[in-house]
Formats: structure tokens, C-alpha cells, sequence
């Protein structure tokens, strides 16, 4: 039987993430940078958001302790500034030095998945528990706290009102940025710098400052998917390399969305979907099955690729300057 | 305020040429830089005296013999993934598809070894894997190159997405032929027979790979700086535009460089099931294929530079390793301490590039 009820839910879960990462990449790559740090970036994020939790919870010790506004808060805030600052390292070597995108994209995804696992690794040390992990019980349950009427509201609650709040801040995240990029004078400038960075700067809009805030502002809400996964997702279960690839599928998504937030919300779901498939259909003793559907994604982004590039349809098009650096003196 | 307008503080100027002196200089700053900042946060996070965290650092590599081979076959492999880069990032092609090329060439020299094994003479089955390695690297990364001369599609998030589908192909295969049945996991292959495992030269199990990597780069130097191909990679990178007008096809060229590319991958897929591990993961490739990525860039996709830089980044990620056992920390701070090193030679090349023009004072 195909239990629709408990699907849909879970699938919701595994889309946030890719959603808010593809949602802070497509700002990225709308402004020219491809920003392959994210998969890096989301790991900061969600260390951050734990490392500010851990620290929390060892000081208030309990449940009854705790406040709900600082236990959201303070992860929230961490998880931030870790993000901000990545997005901020990248911003400096690819704008202000001019280096090479794919290369410093790359090395941040290195370093930030080190981060990650060395300071969870560390972490798990110092709490010195025999299990390979961390868990945050207190501050969990205030990032996954319900809607208060989702229990009496039937299958409607179960499938639209039971997720933590992150999941409707990435909605909003997600439309807010639609918004912002297709019906507002700074979106439109922003896209101008993404496709035709010389043109812009001759229309006297300041190239650095744009690409430098839509990367950062991009990579918070990339970092917001890391801590939606440890403290939501997970159940505030830190474990080293458990995020595993979804800072690639948030990329992934990016292309398969053809660069539009408001679609991301569909796809991303869909994303999630394919990504859990395999523990619905039934596939009997087939075990190796369920590699082939976790390629799917992958395979379904490559198509698209292919498809808007043989169309050649202008709106569908990669920002023209995705991956380049630009040097006023160089044109 | 003042009255006279004032420029800039600063303002940066494109350097028309630098010597490789100066080039060379500011490159070693860097490094001395990155070390020193590697040396403080090792500091922080172990308290130990730096002196002695670079002695372990040494020893990481250095302590025995067995270390040595097991660094070399480290810089080896990355080494040979790197030189598969260096022709496409040449062209200004950016593969970074390194990765599921050497996947494909694990899967290829694997599913020979568990399906031909024991059913034909071990020479010949030596000879099919090598050519069934070779062929799956080039044509996985032949894929993207050809769309990339058709339709100009993106080849950064192709070759990208490549990369999980060919690490899910290999996550599909170890689980057809896994044994024991159930642990998810293929064991050492024809363990007892040793059906098609690459000859091992005198008592160096690790000699093979280090010979093949030295070749590869006598070849690709070349390749890439005396011959025609070499030329053309460097006109397409400079400009489609002239070289399209000086009659290059630059489609053919994508292609042709990508099969190269790929098969080099192979090659480094077939040394590692072939020669060393003889067993198929899902992380043989370990990352290695971005690695190299970085390791080509900094070495300015010079075939003789990529043995120092692959090699700095081997020996610094085992001495991490080395530092992270002593003490107590997580494995991952040899990720850290390399990417701090990457970092400070990816903002040098912009001293290398550009001059700071400060503003002179107005008299």
C-alpha cells in the first residue's frame, strides 16, 4: 500500500534543505558567481547552528530551563553569521582578488565540509558519549515545534500544517526572492550584473557591491538549509558526513529550476520525492534498485540541461556571465 | 571637504607581464604565509609547540618506508587525475567531472575482474581491462564535451551532475556483487586467485603507479607545450573567436581533449583497483577528482608544477592525519589545513595578475 499520508511529509523534509539551498544559489548565480561553496557552506551553516545550540543547552541543562525565543534564536544567529562568513570568503577571492570561481568554489566546499566534520567530531568529543553523534533534545524541539491545532485538523493538517517553521520561512524565503528578482528595480539591476556585468557598470550600478550582497545573502539562506537539517530533519542529531550530498542537489536544482526561486518550491519537492522513492515501492530482495532511483535527480537535471540549451529559448538561458570574473579594464 | 575631487584610495592595474622571478616570489610568500597560518591554528587547537606539530607533520610522511610508498602513491594518483584536468582547464573547458570519470574507470576494471576472471588467460583479461578502464573514462567524459560543441551546454554543471551518477552506478554494482551476501561491501577481488590484478614490479606494490604517473607527465608536458594539439588547446583557451577564424574546429577539439581527459582518468580508476586496492567503494575516488581540480590550477596547468603542488597537498593532508591522530582530533583537520593552503595561492595569483595603484596626493 502506498501511504500517501506519510509520504508527502517526508518528502516536504528532505525538500527543505535543497530548497533553501538552490534558493540562496540561484541569488548567487544570478549575480555571475557560481558559487560551487555551497555544498561547503550549508555544512558551516549547520555546525554553526549546532555549535551555538550545544553551548546553549550545557547552560540552561533542561527542558524547563529553556527559552523558547533564545533556543531559536541562537542557532538561528550562528548558523548566520557561519554562512555569512563563507559567503564573504568567497566574495573576497572571487570579486575583490578576481580568482578563479570554479577553483575557489571548490576549495570552500573542502573546508567547509571539514569544518563541519572536525568541529562535530570535536564536539562529540568533549560531550564524550559512546555514540558517534550529538543530540540537541532541547533545542530541537523548539525548531520542530507543530502548529498547535495540526493534530485536529486531519489529513489537511497532516500534510500542510505539521513542519517546523523553518519549512514556511523557506517558502517565503523562496517566493520573497521570486519576487525580488523578477518585480523590483535592485532585482532587475541585479540580474543586468549577472548577464552583462560591463553594461551595468556602465549604467553606473556598482558591480562589487551587487555580486558581494547576493552571494552573501545567498549563502545565509543556504546555511539556513544545513540548520533546518540538523535541528529539524535530523531531530537535532549532529552526525559527521550525514548531510551527505545535498549541497550538490541544491545545485543540481538550481539548473533543473532554470534559475527560478517560485519553481524551486515544486521542484525541490520533487527532488525530495525521488530522493525517498525507494522506500515505497516495493522492490522486494532488489536492494540495488535503490541506487538506480537515487540517480534519478541527477539524470533528470542533466536532461533539462540539455533541453534549454537545444532550445536556445533566451529567458531559459544561464545567466551570460555565470563563472566569470569581471575587470573593469578588461573589456 | 576638500575642494580638489579625489580619485580612488586605490585602484588596480592589470600587469602586462611578470617575470617568473617575481612570479615565483610571490607564490613562495604565500606558501610561507599559508604554513604560518596553518601553523596557528594548529597551535590553537592542540596547544603543542609549532616546532613539534611540524616535526609530526614530517613524520606523517617521512617516519618509514612503508609511509614514503603510501605517500607517493597518494601524490601518484592525484598527480595522474590532475595531469587528466590540465588539457580541458587549458581550453578554458572546466571539468570538473574528474571525479565520476575515475569511478567509471574503478567500475570498468572491476566488472572485468569479477565477471572475466578465472574464464580467460590473465594476460588477456589484463589487456581488456586496461582498454575497457581507458574506454569507460573517456566516453563518461566525451558525454559532456560533445553537447558542449553541439548545443554549448554548460559543461561545468554537466560534468558536475556526472559525478553522482556515476558514483550511483558504482553504488549499484557493489550491491549486485556483494559478498559476503549482505554487507554491502565487494571484499578484495579474486583475493586468492588474483585474476587480473596488475603485475606488481620486485617487491614494490606500489612502484607501478608511481612509474605510471611519472610517464603521464613526461607525456602530457609534451603534449601540452611541443605539439600541434598542445597548440591548439592554447589558442581555443585564449579565444574561440581566433581560433574558430584560423580554421581550428573547436567542437572536434572539446571532444578530442575530453577523451584524452577521461581516459587519463581511467587509467587512474585501473592503477587504483588494478594495482593497489583491488576492491571497488563508492569513495575510492575519495574527492580526488576536485582536488585535482585545484591542484591543476595552481600549478597553472603545467604538467612539471602539478608534482609539486600535488605533492604539497599529499604530504600536508597525511601530516595533518598524522597531527590529528596524535592529539586526539578529528581526521578532518588535514581538509582544513589544505583548503587554508589553497586559499592563500588562489588570492595570490591576483598579485601576480594585478598591481595595486595607490592614489598619489594631490599637491
Amino acid at each position: 500500500m502506498f501511504d500517501i499520508v506519510s509520504f508527502i511529509p517526508r518528502a516536504v523534509a528532505q525538500a527543505t534543505p535543497l530548497l533553501l539551498g538552490s534558493t540562496g544559489e540561484t541569488l548567487t548565480e544570478k549575480s555571475g558567481n557560481l558559487n560551487l561553496g555551497i555544498p561547503g557552506i550549508m555544512y558551516v551553516g549547520a555546525i554553526s547552528g549546532v555549535i551555538g545550540a550545544f553551548f546553549y543547552e550545557q547552560k540552561v541543562g533542561s527542558v524547563e530551563n529553556a527559552n523558547a525565543f533564545l533556543a531559536i534564536t541562537i542557532p538561528l544567529v550562528c548558523c548566520l553569521i557561519g554562512s555569512f562568513l563563507m559567503g564573504l570568503l568567497y566574495c573576497f577571492l572571487t570579486v575583490t582578488l578576481r580568482a578563479n570561481q570554479n577553483v575557489t568554489g571548490l576549495a570552500m566546499t573542502t573546508f567547509g565540509v571539514g569544518f563541519g566534520n572536525f568541529f562535530g567530531g570535536s564536539l562529540i568529543k568533549l560531550t564524550g558519549s559512546d555514540v558517534p553523534s550529538i543530540a540537541l533534545s532541547i533545542t530541537h524541539k523548539f525548531y520542530a515545534a507543530k502548529l498547535p491545532f495540526a493534530e485536529d485538523a486531519g489529513v489537511f493538517g497532516a500534510l500542510f500544517l505539521n513542519y517546523g517553521f523553518l519549512v514556511y520561512v523557506a517558502i517565503v524565503i523562496a517566493l520573497a526572492s521570486s519576487f525580488f528578482l523578477n518585480r523590483t528595480r535592485r532585482g532587475l539591476q541585479l540580474r543586468a550584473v549577472g548577464e552583462n556585468p560591463a553594461t551595468a557598470d556602465a549604467a553606473g550600478i556598482n558591480v562589487g557591491a551587487y555580486k558581494y550582497w547576493a552571494t552573501c545573502i545567498g549563502s545565509m539562506i543556504a546555511g539556513l538549509g544545513g540548520l533546518y537539517y540538523v535541528m529539524d530533519y535530523a531531530s537535532g542529531v549532529w552526525s559527521n558526513d550525514a548531510f551527505g550530498d545535498r549541497g550538490w542537489l541544491a545545485i543540481a536544482l538550481v539548473i533543473f529550476t532554470i534559475w527560478r526561486p517560485n519553481v524551486s518550491i515544486l521542484a525541490s519537492f520533487l527532488f525530495g520525492a525521488l530522493y525517498i522513492l525507494y522506500l515505497y515501492i516495493p522492490t522486494g530482495t532488489n536492494m540495488a534498485i535503490k541506487e538506480i532511483y537515487k540517480m534519478a535527480p541527477f539524470i533528470v537535471t542533466i536532461l533539462v540541461l540539455i533541453i534549454i540549451s537545444m532550445r536556445k529559448k533566451r529567458e531559459n538561458q544561464p545567466p551570460a556571465a555565470l563563472g566569470l570574473p569581471y575587470f573593469r579594464e578588461e573589456r | 571637504m576638500n575642494e580638489k575631487r579625489r580619485g580612488p584610495l586605490a585602484h588596480i592595474v592589470k600587469r602586462p607581464d611578470i617575470s617568473l622571478k617575481q612570479a615565483t616570489a610571490v607564490r613562495a610568500a604565500a606558501i610561507l604565509l599559508s604554513i604560518l597560518a596553518c601553523a596557528l591554528v594548529t597551535f590553537m587547537f592542540t596547544g603543542d609547540d609549532p616546532v613539534s606539530v611540524f616535526k609530526t607533520i614530517w613524520e606523517g610522511s617521512f617516519a618509514s618506508e612503508r609511509r614514503l610508498w603510501v605517500l607517493l602513491q597518494n601524490v601518484s594518483i592525484l598527480l595522474i587525475i590532475s595531469l587528466a584536468m590540465a588539457p580541458a582547464f587549458r581550453m578554458r573547458f572546466w571539468n570538473i567531472g574528474g571525479e565520476g570519470q575515475v569511478m567509471m574507470g574503478v567500475l570498468a576494471t572491476s566488472s572485468c575482474m569479477i565477471m572475466l576472471g578465472g574464464k580467460i588467460p590473465n594476460v588477456l583479461l589484463i589487456i581488456i581491462e586496461i582498454v575497457a578502464a581507458i574506454a569507460a573514462g573517456a566516453v563518461w567524459a566525451a558525454i559532456p564535451a560533445f553537447f558542449k560543441s553541439r548545443w554549448n551546454t554548460n559543461e561545468t554543471l554537466f560534468t558536475l551532475m556526472m559525478n553522482y551518477v556515476a558514483t550511483q552506478l558504482v553504488a549499484y554494482f557493489i550491491i549486485i556483487w556483494e559478498s559476503p551476501r549482505g554487507s554491502g561491501k565487494i571484499g578484495i577481488i579474486n583475493q586468492s586467485t588474483q585474476y587480473g590484478w596488475l603485475p606488481q614490479i620486485g617487491e614494490y606494490k606500489y612502484l607501478l603507479t608511481v612509474l605510471v604517473a611519472a610517464a603521464l607527465t613526461v607525456i602530457l608536458y609534451i603534449y601540452m607545450n611541443k605539439s600541434k594539439h598542445g597548440y591548439e588547446l592554447a589558442v581555443v583557451g585564449e579565444s574561440e573567436r581566433t581560433a574558430r577564424y584560423i580554421g581550428i574546429k573547436v567542437g572536434r577539439v572539446f571532444i578530442r581533449t575530453m577523451l584524452l581527459s577521461g581516459a587519463i582518468c581511467g587509467i587512474a580508476g585501473l592503477l587504483m583497483v588494478g594495482s593497489t586496492d583491488h576492491t571497488m567503494t563508492t569513495t575510492l575516488a575519495g574527492g580526488r577528482g576536485f582536488t585535482a581540480v585545484m591542484v591543476a590550477w595552481m600549478a597553472k596547468f603545467n604538467p612539471l608544477g602539478m608534482i609539486f603542488t600535488s605533492f604539497l597537498l599529499a604530504f600536508l593532508s597525511k601530516g595533518a592525519g598524522e597531527v590529528a591522530t596524535q592529539f586526539g582530533l578529528n581526521q578532518s583537520f588535514s581538509d582544513i589545513l589544505s583548503s587554508i593552503i589553497i586559499f592563500f595561492l588562489i588570492g595570490c595569483e591576483f598579485f601576480i595578475q594585478y598591481r595595486i595603484v595607490f592614489r598619489k596626493e594631490a599637491k
